[in-house]
């Protein structure tokens, strides 16, 4: 039970008689009577490290996981192939047991990594500059929206309704206690409606938030869409899937002003929700605005090259009320797994990842539509995720998928109206053809 | 090596080399130019690093031999807990079942996912003495983000919308009132009286009803337990406000003392400090946030239940006050934090906090003769020390904390809190064992020596470190936050 705590009743009569007290509870005893606790808690008898792990290994088993079934669930959490070296480096003690990096001495590990997972970012969207994380996608689509109404003393979001419905909701959540407004804009085929977008946009337009692929797994075309956010002296804010910038052109070449997105897909394991990453990345002009940390290369007394963390006048211990936001800490475990996965995947093997999801999701696609049970619900181009019309109940087709292993897809009436019965699938790298002509066969049989 | 400069991962890349493996492809294959327009792919792949597998092990490997970690040795590091990470918990946290689990799966076969969550709930309810407890926030300033704006739901349900001030007292973490501001609060300052606890009579003074609630550290960031909590509670609840309990420093209180039963409303925990989590190098971390009865309506949404038909997530609350994070929080960080409680259990947690206390009430009992402790009282978890006698000796808190280094501790936080000249602020744990706490105290002696006999040497130091004291003006100066502007900037 107290295998963590080395202090013997020896130890502690000994300090205690230093200290000039008699027994543990004369520490306390300037707290306030009754404030104290006059009782034990009420927890659980305390487990042996024997009993916990049959304890703990009890529970996880009662769920079911993404090795036993075929997941075809998505919907901004994938089930991509994490290569055994990340979980190996990343279990490294020095890198996971230790603190945020502020005496940089002795933590040029975690700073050099963050540096390269920055520049990384930076690479994929096409950005000037990127910070060293934040706490998910959702979370950082929120913190652009307010970087945006910051630095252009507006107050107005437009937001594509082809965003993650989550993403709306935290972005919701946190404009209202802030007093921004947030009006949505609607969607044509699956794709962003450029002129109900031109009809919605103002002068007290702060920004423009686009996802892309969008929650439909669509493609959305860009072109023209930062010339007439600019043309109004808002910003624009596109989230994207980082996987699907090795093969798509970079928000940076669309011209958006900040680029978010959830890195849970860059080896990171899906853990029922997190913890994963958002990334964030700008511009050099919007640089300072810019929420979170940030590490920059400097040099030592000496001459020689090390990393700090760095414009941290932005930051909630310097600026406190001031600040450019209340976040303290990154996802710097969960950046360090990106940087692994990005650095085993390199160049050509992110590219690889893209275009198998990409072959395997068309497949897929081909093959529900073939079956007749299935019909296409948008006309346009998608990645590694698409919607299809189901032509019974998608709730009992998913149920009775489970009892063949199978995890379906995201039932899209749960969060839109007038799309019932409308599954968003999800084709990852690691389905087989075996494991989708299964599904296939499956979804049609029943 | 060390000593030299660590190449990045982009200087260490060979066009051709590869270090992933992946499957070729089993499905009929579709020309790009078929499923996409043109003008939507992208012409050049992004540079991203070409290296072998063992390159990336072994530069990684490199990266962390740069690190200092709790496993490496002492963390005395003031407000931020750094406690032994127990390894069974890391093992746990990684089986199968928990890992490879997606957020969206149907109820039914995520029934441990919730089960766990479900008694993380009610254990932390119970620890802190509150009614429920959410464990959605991401991290303790998203927490207190949440519990703000949990306030401000409520006093707004009342129609009580005149209520547009936090009061947060000068010694508080710069967090609190950046989190105030991003709820849409304006902040109010409390001065801290002379025994460093919050001025009654200031307090009073600052009470209308404009005030939605104060945020409270207890013990406060000076380590010292606010006796006046029991009349700061009736004073702000007097006055129609609710009380915040910020949570960073509950190690000292496990078993011994709860905010609910002091009188806070609204409580978050780091569940990254007292509840042992790896701090992984700034994050995950994990901000439980609890509340009493009354709250509990505009708690974010889903809250785990337990029904007839087992336990599941209910997402029905008119009241909630939304989502502050996807899915359902940091659930591998959870995981950790119930298995620890779990391993503790209620005997367990109380020794935590007694001997956290203990370590830091001897180191301060020890070096006291050496360093000026600004207030000289019982202090709790952690102990603030002022460098201002080595200061005047020329010798800054700062060079102090470099040549800690030198001996193989991370130093102390320093300059923090606000109110204390050169503060230092230490912070054992209740991992140390007094042998470690007696080197650590035996070495802060020999500096303050050292400052006497030899200044130059500790405003020189570090000296065993891979780098010496690196120019964080330069950093801020001339930003080069990428290998792209760093090749820039070498043209």
């Amino acid at each position: 039970m107290t295998r963590y705590i080395p202090n013997t009743d020896a130890d502690q009569s000994e300090m205690l008689c230093e200290i000039g007290l008699d027994k543990i509870d004369d520490l306390f005893s300037h707290i306030p009577e009754s404030v104290r606790l006059n009782r034990e808690l009420k927890l659980p008898k305390p487990m042996s490290e024997m009993e916990l792990l049959s304890h703990m290994g009890n529970l996880a088993g009662k769920n079911k996981d993404t090795n036993e079934y075929s997941c075809f669930l998505g919907a901004g959490a994938y089930d991509h192939y994490i290569p055994s070296v990340i979980k190996h480096l990343a279990s490294r003690q020095e890198f996971y047991t230790a603190y945020t990096p502020y005496q940089p001495e002795i933590s040029q590990g975690t700073l050099q990594a963050i540096f390269e997972y920055q520049t990384m970012i930076c690479e994929l969207t096409g950005m000037q500059v990127a910070n060293a994380s934040m706490y998910d996608g959702a979370t950082a689509v929120a913190e652009a929206a307010f970087m945006a109404c910051s630095s252009t003393k507006k107050n107005e979001i437009l937001v594509a309704a082809t965003i993650h419905p989550e993403s709306f909701e935290v972005l919701s959540t946190y404009s209202r206690f802030k007093g921004h407004d947030i009006k949505k804009f609607g969607h044509k085929g699956g794709k962003i409606d450029l002129a109900e977008l031109e009809d919605n946009i103002t002068k007290d337009t702060a920004a423009v938030i686009i996802q892309t692929p969008n929650f439909f797994g669509i493609i959305e075309d860009l072109k023209g869409v930062s010339e007439l956010v600019h043309k109004n002296k808002a910003l624009l804010i596109i989230s994207c899937d980082p996987i699907s910038l090795a093969l798509f052109k970079s928000p940076g070449d669309f011209g958006a002003d900040i680029v978010v997105g959830d890195g849970q897909c860059l080896g990171n394991p899906l853990s029922f929700g997190g913890p994963y990453l958002g990334f964030f990345a700008t511009t050099k002009e919007l640089m300072r605005k810019m929420p979170g940390r940030v590490v920059g290369e400097t040099v030592d007394k000496n001459g020689k090259r090390g990393f700090v963390l760095t414009l941290q006048t932005r930051e909630q211990h310097i600026r406190r009320e001031k600040a450019t936001s209340n976040i303290c800490s990154n996802q710097a475990l969960n950046a360090l797994n990106a940087t692994i996965y990005l650095s085993t995947m390199g160049k050509e093997g992110l590219r690889k990842v893209a275009l198998l999801c990409t072959q395997k999701a068309h497949y897929t696609y081909e093959q529900l539509i073939k079956s007749g049970v299935f019909s296409p619900v948008f006309d346009a181009p998608f990645f590694k995720e698409f919607s299809v019309k189901y032509n019974g109940d998608v709730k009992e087709l998913n149920k009775k998928l489970l009892t063949e292993k199978i995890i379906g897809g995201y039932d899209l009436g749960l969060s839109f109206k007038g799309m019932e019965n409308t599954w968003l699938v999800a084709v990852t790298e690691k389905r087989t053809r075996d494991e989708i002509d299964n599904l296939v066969r499956k979804a049609v049989s029943l | 090596m060390i000593g030299q400069d660590k190449a990045l991962i982009f200087e260490m890349s060979r066009p051709g080399r590869t270090a992933f493996s992946l499957p070729d492809c089993d499905v009929p294959e579709i020309e790009l130019a078929e499923l996409f327009p043109q003008e939507l792919l992208r012409e050049n792949s992004p540079k991203l690093p070409e290296v072998s597998e063992v390159d990336v092990v072994r530069h990684f490997t490199e990266l962390s031999r740069r690190n200092h970690g709790v496993d490496s040795g002492f963390y005395p590091l003031g407000s931020c807990t750094m406690k032994y990470n127990p390894k069974v918990n890391e093992d746990v946290a990684g089986l199968i079942g928990f890992e490879k689990v997606h957020p969206y799966q149907p109820a039914e076969t995520v029934q441990g996912c919730l089960e766990l969550l479900y008694k993380t709930d009610r254990m932390l309810s119970e620890i802190t003495g509150m009614e429920r407890v959410v464990l959605q926030p991401a991290a303790g300033a998203h927490g207190e983000l949440t519990g703000l704006m949990i306030i401000k739901a409520y006093h707004e349900n009342k129609k009580d919308f005149k209520r547009k001030k936090i009061i947060i007292p000068d010694s508080a973490h710069g967090t609190n009132p950046a989190s105030a501001a991003v709820a849409g609060f304006d902040v109010v300052e409390v001065k801290s009286n002379e025994n460093g606890g919050v001025d009654i009579a200031y307090l009073k003074s600052l009470m209308s009803d404009e005030i939605a609630g104060l945020m409270l550290t207890n013990p406060n960031t000076l380590g010292l337990f606010d006796t006046g909590i029991v009349e700061i509670s009736e004073i702000v609840h007097g006055a129609g406000g609710l009380l915040y309990y910020d949570g960073a420093n509950a190690n000292a209180i496990l078993g011994i003392s709860r905010p609910g039963d002091m009188g806070f409303d609204v409580v978050h925990l780091n569940l990254h400090k007292t509840f042992s989590t790896p701090h992984g190098g700034g994050g995950p971390g994990s901000g439980p946030v609890g509340v009493k009865k009354e709250l509990v309506p505009f708690l974010p949404r889903p809250l785990v239940e337990l029904g007839e038909g087992g336990y599941y997530l209910d997402y029905d609350l008119p009241l909630s006050i939304g989502k502050v994070k996807s899915f359902y929080g940091n659930f591998g960080v959870v995981v950790r934090a119930y298995a620890y409680i779990m391993s503790m259990g209620a005997e367990g947690l109380k020794r935590v906090s007694q001997n956290a206390v203990l370590n830091a009430n001897y180191i301060m009992a020890k070096l006291k003769a050496y360093y000026y402790v600004p207030y000289n009282q019982r202090c709790m978890h952690e102990v603030v020390f002022s460098g201002q006698k080595q200061k005047e000796q020329g010798v800054s808190t700062l060079d102090i904390a470099k040549r800690l280094l030198d001996f193989g501790y991370h130093p102390p936080t320093i300059y923090f809190p606000l109110i204390v000249k050169e503060a230092m602020m230490i912070e054992p744990t209740e991992t140390e064992s007094k042998e470690t706490l007696d080197e650590f105290i035996a070495v802060m002696i020999q500096i303050s020596e050292e400052v006497k006999n030899n200044p130059e040497l500790v405003k020189g130091a570090p000296y065993s470190t891979i780098v010496s004291r690196l120019d964080e003006a330069r950093a801020a100066r001339t930003p080069t936050l990428n290998y792209a502007q760093l090749c820039d900037c070498n043209i």
